[in-house]
């Protein structure tokens, strides 16, 4: 009996260690032949490339590791910006799935139906390639909103300049604390004296009123840059001032949100219809309005379904951002497993770190994940 | 005449709210329409603000006006429950409706009324449209990628044959249905691989050799996303297995195995399998570029296999283990006769899915340099000859795409459906 068990572990075991060893061997050996050390130390090296569009400041003469932030970074950014619009998007295409508006619900699933079941590598190309180049060069054009541009070289709009922006931060941050303590204390409030507060008006006046109060007192004060043309040459104008928003950035957003968009559609209208018919009826007969019906009944139950699948959109948004590097957007793939690996030829240390990073975030949210379904779980008895 | 309240259309006055809705809907999309596509103005004379909301505020005048219930007439009824219950639904559907006319005119200028259907050249193409031309002219590029003209009924062939090959499961009779599986997953792999490389890659037989460099196109991401998914599959239900077994090395390995080819995003394992993978070779050995993007794909989406599996295991009920096991079973007697086949039906939709991805991924292999289709016309866009059609292209490899995807979706859902009776 114990050998049974024994036998497959060490064959499994035995297997793992032989193919490492062997691939360990090899890269040795051919590391050996062709000069080149393992470590890391080449990360503190002058990267002496240009990346496009960087967070942080960064020029050629900075080391590789500080590239690698950069391109982490932007990474981080589109896939930020990607979950916000993709939840807000997918929310909406969601419910309207469920709409009993024939058209409404009809055009909701033509969306669905038509960004799912294309390849979002094609997407981004096509918005880069095509729609986004179809766009006006800077001289020509059209103001929207009365500030902004959309040219063929990205978007240009105006840029807050801050006086004083830790002060405002601060007291966004400490507005969010208050908000939290009270609400905890409306909590207590109403289990211990049935009391109920207007909890989602007053935290929103803290929100609002906290930091707007150092604009009076705290000496915050924001300028606004607006982008101004400029001719560079006889025929190549362009914006100076404002913020200036790279078209990659721009198609790679898009499709990404429009992609991701469809999943979380399906995920809000599975989440919705999981919640019994019976549920809504109970809860209403109790004597609860339509609206508490949604906040106390409704939406944390659905939420319940809805959110693990949406995590598990929101890692697929993170990873698919890599396609980045396919339109030029300097990403981490870009920067980092692409150029840089050009340059200094370390292949395996950089192929490693770059899979490792991906891997941290993706098991990072996926701990969390677990902990808060485990949180959110029904304590069945 | 009965009393007329025009803030309260009743069945009474049916008639006349149908011509006074009817004349203000319309009125609505004529002002849309001219406003659009003629650039006149009709109701110029107001406000600019008032007068952009036009279509919106004579369309929902419209509808409220033919929002009588039980009017009677069928048609009504049914339009009244579908997309005219309320003020609000009522502007949301007219706003649905003007985005589709806003959207569908344009579109279908470009694809049909002003594209270039005929000729052979760039010059051809003077239309605003559509250059379909430059579709047809590519067209055997973005299907075969760069193998040669002459060789390409070998492709097709191949395919055909494959394709039967897989169709003629269906057709086993009674007595050798419990080969079945035997056929899918060992028989039919070999087949094909041998087929793939005799008929396609070539070099004997009288059959001239195409290097794998060569080949590409659509053609290109049917093998890529055949041998994958037929790879995967036995090796995701190992890991399946594995990740559920009782002896910890087992487990803990194939969980990380899962973890870490499901963290990383498909580009940089591609990127590993070009640059890195060569690096863990003997020096001297050279893989093919073809081979070594399957084997990574496969190992990638096995993981993702790996765990639909899993899923289809957790939802077998222990009742089926403990009887399984109380007939004496063994381990693997008892999975390959009791537990995978109950599983593996239920999980035939989720692999559908992953089989969908997979094809979705294909073209991410532009990043070693092989060309399927997205690759073949990134490639075509640079042609000096035929410069400036990017979005035909996009647009055709689109539409190839979805319907590949779409009626494979279809299909799964199908599945879905047919299996869930069964429970």
């Amino acid at each position: 009996m114990k050998f049974k068990k024994i036998l497959p572990q060490f064959l499994t075991l035995l297997f793992i260690v032989l193919i490492f060893g062997f691939f360990t061997m090899n890269a040795q050996e051919n590391m050996d032949t062709r000069g080149i050390e393992f470590g890391f130390g080449f990360l503190s090296k002058e990267a002496s490339f240009d990346i496009q569009f960087s967070l942080i400041d960064y020029d050629g003469s900075m080391s590789y590791g500080r590239a690698y932030l950069v391109g982490l970074l932007n990474t981080l950014l589109v896939s930020f910006i990607g979950i916000i619009l993709s939840t807000i998007l997918g929310a909406v295409i969601g419910v309207a799935r469920l709409s009993p508006n024939y058209l409404i619900n009809k055009t909701a699933s033509f969306y669905v139906e038509f960004f799912r079941n294309v390849p979002l590598l094609l997407q981004i190309f096509f918005w880069y390639f095509a729609a986004l180049r179809a766009l006006p060069m800077p001289e020509d054009a059209p103001l929207i909103f009365g500030s902004s541009f959309m040219t063929i070289k990205g978007l240009y709009t105006p840029a807050p300049i801050w006086n004083n922006l830790d002060v405002f931060m601060i007291a966004l941050i400490v507005a969010m604390i208050v908000i939290y303590f009270f609400n905890k204390f409306a909590k207590r409030k109403q289990e211990e004296e049935g009391k109920q507060y207007p909890k989602f008006l007053i935290s929103l006046g803290i929100f609002v009123i906290l930091p707007a109060l150092t604009f009076f007192v705290g000496g915050v004060d924001v300028t606004w840059s607006f982008p101004e043309l400029k001719q560079l040459a006889k025929t190549s104008f362009t914006y100076e001032g404002g913020l200036g928003i790279p078209p990659e950035l721009i198609a790679l957003t898009l499709a990404l949100t429009l992609y991701t968009a469809t999943f979380i559609a399906e995920n809000v209208r599975a989440g919705i219809q999981g919640i019994g018919k019976g549920q809504k009826e109970a809860a209403a007969s109790v004597g609860l309005t339509p609206g508490q019906v949604l906040k106390l009944v409704v939406l944390p139950q659905a939420l319940r379904i809805i959110i693990p699948p949406t995590t598990n959109q929101y890692l697929n948004l993170t990873k698919n951002s890599s396609l980045a590097a396919a339109i030029a957007y300097p990403d981490l793939v870009l920067v980092f497993a692409g150029t840089a690996m050009m340059q200094t030829g370390r292949a395996i240390e950089i192929v490693g770190i770059t899979m490792a990073t991906y891997l941290t975030i993706s098991l990072t949210i996926s701990l969390f994940m677990n902990w808060y379904n485990k949180r959110i779980a029904i304590q069945e008895k | 005449m009965n009393n007329v309240n025009f803030l309260k259309p009743n069945k009474e006055n049916l008639n006349l709210f149908l011509f006074l809705g009817t004349i203000f809907f319309g009125l609505g999309l004529i002002d849309f329409c001219l406003n659009n596509f003629y650039e006149k103005n009709i109701t110029s004379f107001l406000p600019s603000f008032v007068s952009f909301f036009t279509p919106l505020i004579f369309g929902m005048i419209g509808l409220h006006f033919i929002r009588i219930e039980f009017s009677g007439i069928k048609f009504l009824d049914e339009l009244n429950k579908n997309i005219n219950t309320s003020n609000f639904n009522a502007a949301l559907s007219i706003s649905i409706i003007i985005l589709i006319i806003f959207s569908v005119a344009p579109l279908l200028n470009w694809f049909i009324l002003d594209a270039t259907f005929f000729g052979d050249s760039k010059e051809a193409c003077t239309g605003s449209g559509a250059c379909w031309v430059y579709i047809k002219t590519w067209f055997n590029r973005f299907m075969y990628g760069m193998y040669p003209n002459a060789e390409q009924w070998r492709v097709n062939a191949t395919f055909i044959i494959v394709l039967g090959l897989m169709a003629a499961g269906y057709f086993f009779p009674l007595k050798y249905k419990k080969y079945l599986t035997f056929y899918y997953v060992i028989l039919l792999p070999i087949i094909s691989f041998l087929l793939i490389y005799y008929l396609i890659s070539g070099g004997e037989f009288g059959l001239e050799w195409v290097e794998t460099g060569a080949w590409g196109g659509l053609s290109l991401t049917f093998i890529v996303s055949f041998f994958s998914l037929i790879f995967c599959f036995p090796i995701g239900m190992m890991l399946a297995l594995g990740r559920r077994s009782d002896l910890a090395v087992v487990k803990y390995s194939s969980l990380s195995f899962i973890e870490f080819w499901r963290g990383v995003p498909l580009i940089t394992v591609l990127f590993m399998s070009a640059v890195m993978f060569p690096m863990f070779l003997p020096d001297g050995t050279y893989v093919d570029k073809l081979i070594r993007v399957i084997v990574a794909i496969t190992l990638f989406e096995a993981a993702y296999t790996a765990e639909v599996i899993r899923g289809g295991l957790q939802a077998l009920p222990r009742g089926q283990y403990d009887a399984a096991k109380s007939l004496g079973m063994g381990y693997w007697r008892l999975h390959l006769l009791v537990i995978l086949p109950q599983a593996l039906k239920l999980v035939i939709p989720g692999i559908a899915n992953t089989f969908l991805a997979l094809v979705k991924d294909t073209p991410l292999i532009f990043v070693v340099g092989l060309l399927e289709l997205v690759g073949m016309l990134n490639l075509a866009k640079t042609n000096p000859k035929w410069l400036g059609f990017s979005m035909e292209g996009y647009v055709f490899a689109g539409i190839i795409f979805w319907i590949i995807c779409y009626s494979m979706s279809k299909y799964s859902q199908k599945l879905e459906l047919k299996f869930k009776t069964d429970r």
